[in-house]
């Protein structure tokens, strides 16, 4: 630059010749300003350019958000609103849940028009509380893969009056040439349905109704006939039994009616510590392979192979007529444990006892009607003069029917809410042979692996969009009635029947006429419209009947069936046996495309997703496998692979696998879900068998890992968690079994509740608690699923659970026995062969010193001045510091956005689904940590209820959804403050007796107390006490 | 010059906590005004809850006709007056002794049946307007219609009364309107402040450049020329790390303030007032005619929504009146093709709110104007409220729990008289608590 004529300064600075500029000059840039420089414009440590970027970011965001044009909101009313209709306000309809035998007398709320919750109906007197599958039942509603309208094959879309024209003229056709019609339904409660059937008979009478069920009780049928003439399924009254045997029939969870005979048997098993209370508590025995729900709530549960439950039957009965005076029968010895027990105790209680069998085999049910006859059951437990309607397919007729469509003898084919070639064992037979069937009809209301080979499917619209009625056990009837219109072009089954018998195909009409005719007259005189409109409302009426069964005498053959018991039997077998059961939740998996169902635990592994191969430790042990090697079962040239599960309590050389999974044509939840093993199941003389005989396991070498919600087993001597005694005990000192914390401190031992850091809250109006009986609950999960519909609860997916991310508000914790010494902290980690199991239900205890409230630092989670433990949801930042700090381990972290995102497919993202969201709970987004609120967009309803009438609220006027869902009213919510409430009284009584609160040491102290689980064993059985207070 | 001053670490120490006064000093006051308007409208909102209060309480405490004022208020008013003026029907001033109560309940309960059965009176009226016919009300009972007509004797005897009696109520809700804008002297004291921040301002620079001009000359050997003075002050002002800081830190609060401000505003729509598909005017029908705002928004006294009339409500009196409007034709429309008609929703509440008419209207006692302004005097209807979580709380801070004849409220009256001397609150029986709105 300098020889050039002119000189250029680059600024005041060069021409001074600055010591800085001289610094500079040889540089390309200026030194870099220090990170000093810039302390303090943002956080005081070294902020660089990118956080200045970052706060002009956030601004730029900031005011662009402020800019933006608010979406415009339509308010749309209705054209004509209906009367009684309001919207934000909801209507109840008294309706009824009966889906393939499963009966729930229920009431639907629902909102605007749309169904969003199941409640049990407490007029009725055959049905308690509501099962999983019949809450669940409600997003079936809303399943969008159920099919739109009528279809020709399984592409065709066709119009009704086509199809309706179609059928009739080839039922015409096929009626004039003698061909056969034959209709194959589940079992149907409707009495109705079955005037409707025998109307399209008498119309087309080479027609023949075969009833099915995909998990037969068939033999129980047939063992009455054989026993006393009466082809019938008898009612049982378990609440008037005091001692129980149960043989592999599963009471509690999956045989005929669990929840009605939960709420019998739970009757026997409420006790109460105050002075005068009931101390008296039937026993239960269970005899099984399986670990099933009632061999988890038995007092002496005894494990025996599949092949030797027969004769259990058979030596319980010669033990018991040694006694009674009995002709005994021929058996094989039976070396097994609490056999005589049982016995004598059965004896001890004559006219107060009940055998009951799950096992599909007629001779066991004829010995098993023989014991209950020696005993004196009938007329007491056992009702025959009042059938019980829950199953009524015949195992037989079923069989010939396949035969027949094999033989191509069947010209029509009408199936209804049946799907055999998915759980018939003889499935794929009737698949091959169903093309041949020149007119196959189905009514099912999606295209399923036995509708999808069919020439018509007429969808029938769900029960919830249907009129219907029930008559669950004989005299006691109930009807369905619609709760929301139609949703997709759909036709009752029944109407469609009508319309090709040449009546008036609306049905709705037709109930009402049956009932006049046929109900009507039995509940005596008034005006019908009056009684029809009183029974929608009330939604069940019972004829009195005074029939007790007291006639029954036996007169069964007991030595054939001891025969075919001994040619069937055997007292001892080495290989590894196969045994089939039904899941609580899945049950046969009629149900299965519900991810709720499929996200259900199963209440005795907590596995959910899948259905895996169930092993003993010990077999496993021999057998070389360990849990979740996939392992391969062949049985008779059928072969299907399997995760293993060790599951304590399993008969040793038995494996179980549940059936109700493995779906191929039911939907995105279902399909995939788990093997089907119906085709293993075998049929012995004709009954369908879920106990096959022997399997050959081996190991394939792959892994698959298991959805389990809960993965650490056993009780592990947690005494501060659960606490529980024996009855002997429990009578002499009702603080049996309770742990009470001691802390020692400067002026001595204290409780350790008598300390506290805090004032404690103080609540002027009401105090919202519950108690939770851990005696008379069972474990069934029906809460679980209530929770979830009420509380608008996402479903994960399998993957979500084996992280650890389920979103269950309430859970129900199961725990296992151990063997070990209460010092063997390594040997308590093993759970005991055969256990002892306790459930827990496990929900927000509502803390009234709430470590979660501590360390929220946004005060996302407070507590309220009812006994509350808030969580509001807008406030959280998701620091999940609370789901840390909380000792009962209750609040779920949504790490996803699980509405309206694909990849949670399950009904939360389709505008269909999303109907059965509960309007009055919020959302939750991602980011956010939810739990139980214990329902307090009930209680704030029951409030406000109880304001605008201005009086105070009365005790029973509100309750949470998981305890009005309990069939057996195991948990008890209330006003602690109101004396008068249920919970007060039960708290009054129990507070120095059973009720605790769990964890009792940290002195949190919940809202929630539970009541020490009691179990009718002698005292001398509970050993693992005694040890223990050796050890104290 | 050497003066024995030196930029120290105190001296650092006692700048930076001039810098940090300064931004907090700042802080506050741009945050003053948030202050003052906030508490400034919830002043104004208490009386006129306070003034809502006895009206209501007014109402509600004879016996039959007090009974009747309601029934008539939520079923008859629309139609009738109970003075001798014709409205949709004619007025029923002396009804009650021109006919028998037989021949009233049967007109009442369904006076088609009695027009069809020939009743002469009934024809006569029936064709004195124009062949409409009157809803009929089959579910009051006896006691109801005499309480109606107790009601229309004792309203038509003195109406002026009644008229007087609204108008107060409606005053106060007028001043809660006015209390939302800014007033003049808080204007006034807000210029006030910022020439104060100025002027401090202005001190400090002085004070800043005067140091640093005595740390740098004692400094420095060569002194500056005498001819930069100014340039050289401002010069030095633009290099002086601690001007820049302070100009940097004002500059960043204000962006802080204005963002926060912006934000805080986000979905807050006060003054909303969209076109709606049907120029409806609020301002007619409840302002001019009176009609209770039950008669449309008939879920306000049972639930959560107060519910936007259907049509089918509105076809109540269009039926008969002004058919061949235009805007009236677009219910006709409506109706014919089964479309329901899309308003425009003017209070939007987030979903994660919630909000019950009921307590408030039914149970609290509440004016619709309390929380929606003078809808009578609106044209085109519009959000005057917030409806932010800040407006909520204020109101349940200051509003009295309407405990008359509710007992509900009854112990908790009691105790929270034995605890405090104050009125029971809102906040005093959990209204601030989270799950009160949020669940």
């Amino acid at each position: 630059m300098e020889n050039t004529n002119k000189r250029y300064w680059r600024g005041l600075e060069e021409l001074r010749n600055d010591e800085k500029f001289v610094k500079d000059a040889s540089s390309e840039f200026p030194s870099a300003p220090t990170e000093s420089q810039y302390e303090s414009l943002v956080d005081g440590v070294g902020t660089h350019r990118r956080d200045f970027l970052k706060v002009l970011g956030f601004g730029m965001a900031a005011v662009s958000l402020a800019a933006c044009e608010t979406p415009v909101k339509k308010a749309i009313p209705y054209v004509n609103k209906p009367e009684g209709e309001f919207p934000t306000i909801s209507n109840w309809y008294a309706s009824t849940y009966a889906e393939g035998g499963d009966y729930a007398s229920i009431l639907v709320k629902t909102r605007e028009g749309r169904p969003v919750k199941i409640e049990s109906n407490s007029l009725s007197k055959v049905s308690w509380g509501v099962s999983s599958r019949a809450h669940a039942s409600l997003l079936g509603l809303y399943d969008n893969e159920k099919l739109k309208g009528p279809k020709k094959g399984e592409d065709t879309k066709v119009s009704w009056e086509t199809v309706d024209k179609e059928i009739a003229d080839q039922l015409g056709a096929i009626a004039a040439k003698g061909g056969a019609i034959r209709i194959l339904t589940s079992t149907i409660l409707s009495p109705s349905t079955k005037a409707v059937i025998a109307d399209f008979t008498a119309k087309y009478p080479t027609t023949t109704h075969v009833v099915y069920d995909a998990n037969s009780s068939y033999a129980l049928v047939k063992g009455n006939e054989l026993s006393f003439g009466k082809a019938v399924i008898p009612s049982y009254d378990f609440s008037k039994a005091k001692v129980v045997v149960g043989i592999d029939g599963d009471f509690l969870g999956t045989w005929l009616a669990p929840d009605t005979f939960s709420k019998q048997f739970a009757d026997t098993r409420r006790v109460s510590s105050g002075h005068d209370g009931n101390k008296q508590m039937s026993r239960l025995y269970q005899f099984e392979s399986t670990l099933s729900l009632t061999g988890a709530n038995a007092d002496y549960r005894t494990a025996v192979k599949p092949s030797q439950i027969g004769l259990v039957a058979a030596a319980l009965y010669n033990k018991v007529a040694a006694k009674l005076g009995g002709a005994s029968i021929a058996t094989a010895a039976l070396n097994i444990e609490n056999l005589d027990k049982a016995a004598a105790d059965l004896v001890a209680a004559k006219g107060q006892a009940l055998v009951v069998s799950g096992v599909n085999d007629p001779s066991v049910q004829v010995v098993v009607n023989a014991l209950n006859s020696l005993l004196g059951s009938y007329g007491s437990t056992i009702n025959l003069d009042k059938p019980a309607n829950y199953r009524q397919g015949n195992d037989i007729a079923t069989n010939q029917l396949i035969d027949e469509v094999k033989g191509g003898k069947v010209s029509a084919l009408i199936l209804w809410g049946a799907n055999p070639v998915y759980d018939h064992p003889r499935g794929a037979e009737l698949a091959s042979a169903l093309p041949q069937v020149s007119l196959s009809v189905s009514f099912n209301d999606r295209a399923d692996e036995t509708s999808s080979l069919l020439k018509y499917i007429l969808p029938a619209p769900h029960y919830l969009e249907s009129w219907g009625d029930a008559e669950p056990v004989a005299g006691s009837y109930s009807l369905i009635q619609p709760a929301i219109s139609l949703i997709f072009s759909t036709r009752q089954a029944q109407s469609s029947l009508l319309k090709w018998a040449g009546a008036s195909a609306d049905y709705h009409e037709y109930v009402k006429a049956y009932w006049r005719k046929n109900i009507y007259p039995q509940a005596g005189g008034g005006d019908f419209e009056k009684f029809w409109v009183k029974s929608l409302h009330d939604g069940v009426l019972d004829v009195a009947s005074a029939a007790t069964g007291a006639g029954a005498t036996f007169s069964g053959n007991l030595p054939t069936a001891a025969a075919a018991i001994a040619k069937r039997y055997k007292a001892s077998s080495s290989g590894l046996e196969l045994a089939i059961f039904e899941n609580v939740g899945m049950g046969t998996g009629f149900a299965a495309n519900n991810p709720w169902l499929q996200e259900n635990p199963d209440p005795i592994t907590k596995a959910t997703w899948d259905n895996h191969a169930n092993l003993s430790q010990k077999t496993a042990t021999e057998l070389g496998v360990a849990q979740g090697d996939v392992v391969k079962l062949d049985i008779k040239g059928k072969s299907v692979e399997l995760p293993v599960i060790i599951q304590p309590g399993l008969a040793q050389g038995t494996v179980a696998v549940a059936v109700g999974y493995g779906r191929e044509k039911a939907g995105k939840s279902a399909n995939g879900v788990g093997k089907n093993v119906f085709p293993f199941a075998a049929f012995t003389e004709g009954f369908l068998n879920f106990t096959p005989g022997e399997v050959t396991l081996s190991k394939t070498g792959e892994t698959r890992e298991i959805a389990q919600t809960q993965t650490h087993s056993t009780v592990m001597n947690r005494k501060s968690v659960l606490q529980e005694t024996v009855l002997s005990h429990f009578q002499k000192d009702p603080l049996a079994g309770r742990f009470i914390p001691k802390i020692q401190t400067s002026e001595g031992e204290v409780d350790a509740t008598d300390l506290s850091l805090w004032n404690g809250h103080k609540y002027k109006n009401h105090s919202w608690g519950m108690v939770i009986d851990l005696n008379t609950c069972f474990g069934c999960g029906s809460c679980v699923i209530s929770c979830q519909n009420e509380n608008n609860i996402p479903v994960v997916g399998r993957q979500e659970i084996i992280n650890a991310r389920e979103m269950h508000w309430l859970r129900i914790d199961r725990y296992y026995s151990s063997d070990a010494d209460v010092e063997d902290l390594r040997g308590l980690e093993i759970a005991s062969e055969n256990p002892e199991v306790t459930f827990q239900p496990m929900l927000c205890q509502h803390c009234n010193n709430a470590p979660c409230e501590t360390v929220c630092p946004v005060l996302a989670t407070t507590h309220s001045s009812e006994g509350l433990n808030q969580m509001t949801y807008n406030r959280c930042v998701g620091t999940r510091y609370c789901a840390n700090n909380c000792p009962y381990k209750v609040r779920r972290f949504n790490w996803f956005k699980y509405f309206d995102n694909d990849n949670f497919d399950y009904n939360f993202n389709n505008d269909l689904g999303k109907m059965v969201i509960n309007p009055d709970v919020t959302v939750r987004s991602r980011g956010v940590i939810e739990k139980c609120s214990m329902c307090v967009h009930r209680i704030q309803e029951a409030k406000l209820t109880a304001k605008k009438e201005r009086r105070r609220i009365v005790d029973g006027e509100v309750s949470v959804a998981c305890a009005s869902s309990c069939p057996t009213d195991a948990i008890t919510f209330g006003d602690m403050n109101d004396p008068e409430s249920r919970i007060s009284k039960l708290l009054e009584v129990e507070r120095e007796g059973r009720a605790f609160h769990m964890l009792e040491e940290i002195n949190v102290r919940p809202q929630i107390s539970y009541l020490t689980k009691i179990r009718n064993k002698d005292a001398a059985a509970a050993k693992a006490e005694k040890a223990e207070k050796e050890h104290a | 010059m050497n003066i024995p001053f030196r930029m120290d670490a105190k001296f650092c120490s006692f700048f930076n906590y001039s810098k940090s006064f300064v931004a907090i000093l700042l802080a506050i006051l741009l945050s003053v005004p948030t202050l003052v308007s906030a508490q400034d409208s919830a002043a104004a909102a208490a009386p006129a809850a306070g003034a809502a209060a006895p009206a209501g309480a007014a109402s509600t405490g004879g016996g039959d006709a007090a009974k009747g004022e309601s029934i008539f208020k939520n079923n008859c008013a629309q139609c009738h007056a109970p003075t001798d003026e014709r409205v949709v029907g004619p007025g029923l001033k002396g009804a009650s002794s021109r006919h028998d109560f037989a021949w009233l309940s049967k007109w009442v309960r369904n006076s088609s049946a009695m027009i069809a059965s020939g009743d002469a009176y009934a024809v006569k009226i029936y064709n004195e307007y124009s062949k409409a016919q009157m809803t009929s009300f089959p579910n009051l009972s006896d006691d109801d219609i005499k309480a109606i007509f107790a009601y229309v004797d004792q309203a038509s005897a003195a109406p002026a009364a009644a008229a007087g009696g609204a108008a107060p109520a409606g005053g106060a809700a007028a001043g809660d309107a006015k209390g939302g804008a800014p007033s003049d002297l808080f204007v006034i004291v807000l210029v006030a402040l910022v020439v104060v921040m100025v002027l401090v301002l202005g001190v400090l620079l002085v004070i800043v450049s005067l140091l640093s001009k005595a740390v740098k000359g004692g400094g420095a050997e060569t002194e500056a020329p005498a001819g930069e003075g100014f340039g050289g002050l401002l010069k030095r002002l633009t290099v002086d790390p601690a001007i820049r800081s302070a100009t940097l830190w004002i500059f960043v609060l204000l962006v802080l303030k204005s963002t926060l401000d912006g934000a805080f505003n986000v979905g807050v729509q006060q003054g909303y007032a969209p076109k709606q598909p049907i120029s409806f005017s609020h301002k007619l029908h409840a302002g001019e005619y009176k009609i209770d705002c039950n008669y449309c928004h008939t879920g306000v006294n049972r639930g959560k929504s107060a519910h936007i009339p259907s049509a089918n409500i509105c076809m109540n009196c269009h039926g008969v009146i002004k058919k061949e409007s235009p805007e009236i034709q677009k219910i006709y429309t409506s109706i014919e093709n089964n479309q329901p008609i899309e308003w425009v929703r003017v209070h939007n509440l987030p979903d994660l709110a919630y909000f019950n008419h009921a307590q408030h209207v039914n149970v609290g006692g509440l004016e619709c104007q309390n929380c929606h302004g003078d809808v009578e005097k609106m044209e085109v209807i519009q959000q005057r409220s917030s409806l932010t979580m800040g407006w909520c709380i204020d109101c349940h801070r200051k509003t009295e729990v309407n405990t008359k004849d509710n007992q509900y409220y009854d112990k908790l009256v009691q105790l929270h008289a034995s605890e405090s001397k104050e009125a029971l609150k809102v906040a005093d029986i959990g209204g601030l608590e989270c799950s009160k709105c949020h669940y």
